[in-house]
């Protein structure tokens, strides 16, 4: 039982990193029906920005934390604006081809300035407590907070605020939302500026709590959140939370159970049992398809 | 209409004069090929990255197929890839004698191919339902899937690799075998079945209205598809003569992905060319150490921003259309000249 217990600890873990990385694919094809697979490695330019700001400047924790999201949110908002921007009118497949360009351009960049692996310091006091046998520590809580508290402020923002519903606007009508004075440019950086800053904070928490990081590790991350993101239904915020969750606890749990080689093979197979019973994630709604 | 008709023969008797060319140029390149491996004419450095090139034609226009003549978005064709190197390592490594496995080689190299085309099948039955990004995350599944597969079976050696293969890939192998893809695929794409292909890309739904059997037409592409994908697996694991699950990852799925979309989709030519610039770029840009991977992924972005076609998005050199179909064209453009 207290096994168990520990697992669903771990799980939620794991999960609150996918659910954050998930939440930045869901927003972006939320409002541009554009798969950003450069999200992942975004992810991993942030777990570096955590390593510069930790050990070349020797910041704390919060600023580090405020610097990670801010240069990675800053770079998505560039990302945007020079290379996905100028193909919003082209075919689909040239945006998801360029995604996966910039993708490759942040892992090599990163590659040729960080030729071997870092380590990051310990940043926070990692106390570990005991209850009955089951070992919580503090790393573990205070990731699983921080990560519940940043979704809860974007449920907020899109849910509450004027830019959240310019947002919504924009996804449920791209072409009327315009003429209602949605100033349909800022909103999509804005979007993207939010969407990479929760990237951001999840390589900051995922550099925390596996301290060796390199520049490759956005690409297995990126793609797992993704289909997190799937699992939810892609373009719907609260089912990316879920989707992140869920993949967290069945990776975790085939771990726990069964030899740790099989995690791959069970998640991806249980992603396309549910993918047949429902084609459209937990919370997406099917688009009937109009002649 | 007279006119027109008089221009036509003579313009098909043009191209029927000239028919012997092609036939005679490659019979000229394949000799080429044989007396350069039999008498070490090139640099071996060379001629290893000549018949990478070949392997990665015939995994781009694989890809193509899927991907641009059929306009769904495949990303997990490395996986394909897997299952032919893997079947065809085994064939020659365990099962055939270790004297006759020169001579079986072919055999293996197309049994590859044939346990990857029927796995082909499983990615073909969701692509009935799914379409679009759904589809692409159930052949990402399935790419993964096939890699962590392997990973767990010990007789293939799992995560550590397999090994021991001879080195049987050849400059003529590699020729026949891009040659036999291009004929294929080529004459697939101008037959009805590939008159199919072209309207699920255009419009699935009116497709099937024209009484098009759509999901015929996705099983038949499919297994054709990853039927390549399988051979060129097979000839990249004894060129390489070792293999392992990580050289199958996404990583490799995106380098097919980023061939087919820089040398243009839909087009036999685009996916020569692609696969041709991308592989020697790589090796000429190789004094630029990693620099290289930093500058071919700009390459890439640019090119989609300025030419999101790719390099020959949708044209087709002259001579891989067809007499009929370049006779159908040429007419409706006098036609159109004329009114």
């Amino acid at each position: 039982m207290t096994y168990v217990l520990q697992q669903l600890l771990n799980a939620l873990q794991v999960g609150s990193i996918y659910a954050l990385i998930a939440l930045g694919y869901t927003m972006v094809y939320g409002i541009l029906t554009m798969i950003n697979f450069a999200h992942g490695d975004l992810f991993m330019v942030g777990a570096f920005l955590c390593f510069v700001a930790a050990v070349t400047f020797n910041l704390p924790f919060v600023p580090v934390l405020l610097l990670s999201m801010i240069g990675v949110a800053f770079l998505g908002v560039v990302i945007e604006r020079f290379a996905y921007k100028p193909l919003r009118q082209a075919p689909r497949v040239s945006a998801i081809i360029t995604a996966l360009g910039v993708g490759l351009f942040l892992e090599n960049f990163t590659l040729a300035l960080n030729p071997y692996p870092k380590q990051i310091p310990q940043l926070l006091e990692n106390t570990t407590w005991t209850f009955s046998g089951l070992s919580v520590s503090s790393l573990q809580v205070f990731v699983i907070i921080l990560s519940l508290v940043l979704m809860w402020i974007l449920d907020l923002i899109v849910r509450r605020t004027m830019v959240g519903m310019a947002m919504r606007a924009i996804s449920w009508d791209k072409t009327v939302a315009p003429l209602l004075g949605v100033p349909v440019n800022m909103i999509i950086s804005v979007t993207f500026a939010i969407g990479t800053s929760l990237g951001g904070a999840a390589g900051v928490m995922y550099a925390l709590a596996y301290p060796v990081i390199d520049p490759y590790m956005g690409i297995m991350v990126g793609w797992k959140a993704f289909i997190a993101a799937v699992v939810g239904g892609i373009g719907n915020i609260r089912g990316a939370m879920i989707g992140g969750y869920i993949l967290g606890a069945v990776e975790i749990m085939v771990v726990a159970f069964m030899p740790s080689t099989y995690r791959d093979f069970i998640a991806f197979v249980l992603l396309l049992v549910l993918l047949i019973f429902r084609p459209y994630g937990i919370l997406g709604k099917p688009h009937p398809q109009k002649v | 209409m007279m006119i027109n008709t008089s221009r036509i023969k003579q313009f098909k008797e043009n191209l029927e004069t000239k028919r012997w060319l092609l036939p005679a140029l490659l019979v000229f390149v394949f000799a080429l090929s044989l007396v350069i491996q039999q008498f070490e004419l090139l640099d071996p450095y060379v001629q290893l990255i000549i018949m990478y090139v070949g392997i990665n034609i015939i995994l781009t226009l694989s890809l193509n197929l899927i991907n641009g003549y059929m306009g769904e978005f495949s990303v997990g064709h490395a996986g394909f890839m897997a299952i032919g190197a893997y079947v065809a390592s085994f064939l020659t490594v365990k099962v055939f004698p270790t004297d006759m496995a020169a001579w079986l080689f072919p055999l293996a190299v197309i049994a590859g191919g044939m346990v990857a085309g029927v796995v082909g099948l499983v990615v073909a039955f969701p692509s009935f339902k799914t379409r679009g990004d759904y589809l692409a995350i159930v052949t990402l599944a399935f790419g993964m899937i096939v890699k962590s597969v392997i990973e767990n079976i010990d007789a293939l050696g799992g995560p550590r690799g397999f090994l021991g293969m001879e080195k049987l890939s050849t400059l003529p192998w590699v020729f026949f075998w891009v040659l036999i893809s291009v004929w294929v695929i080529r004459n697939l794409i101008y037959s009805n079945f590939g008159r199919g292909v072209l309207s699920i890309r255009e419009d699935e739904i009116a497709s099937d209205l024209m009484s098009v059997n759509t999901n015929h037409v996705k099983v038949l592409a499919f297994t054709v598809s990853s039927f390549f994908a399988g051979i060129a697996g097979g000839l990249f694991a004894h060129l390489l003569q070792f293999i392992n699950p990580r050289a199958f990852d996404i990583i490799k799925s995106t380098d097919i992905l980023i061939m087919v979309y820089l040398g243009g989709i839909g087009s036999i030519a685009g996916s020569v060319i692609g696969a041709t610039v991308y592989t020697v770029l790589l090796e000429v840009l190789r004094p630029m150490g990693i620099w290289r991977m930093v500058f071919m992924p700009l390459v890439l972005v640019l090119l989609m921003i300025f030419r999101p076609r790719g390099i020959m998005g949708l044209r087709e050199f002259r001579w891989f259309v067809p007499v009929r179909d370049m006779l159908a064209s040429r007419l409706w453009r006098e036609k159109k000249a004329g009114t």
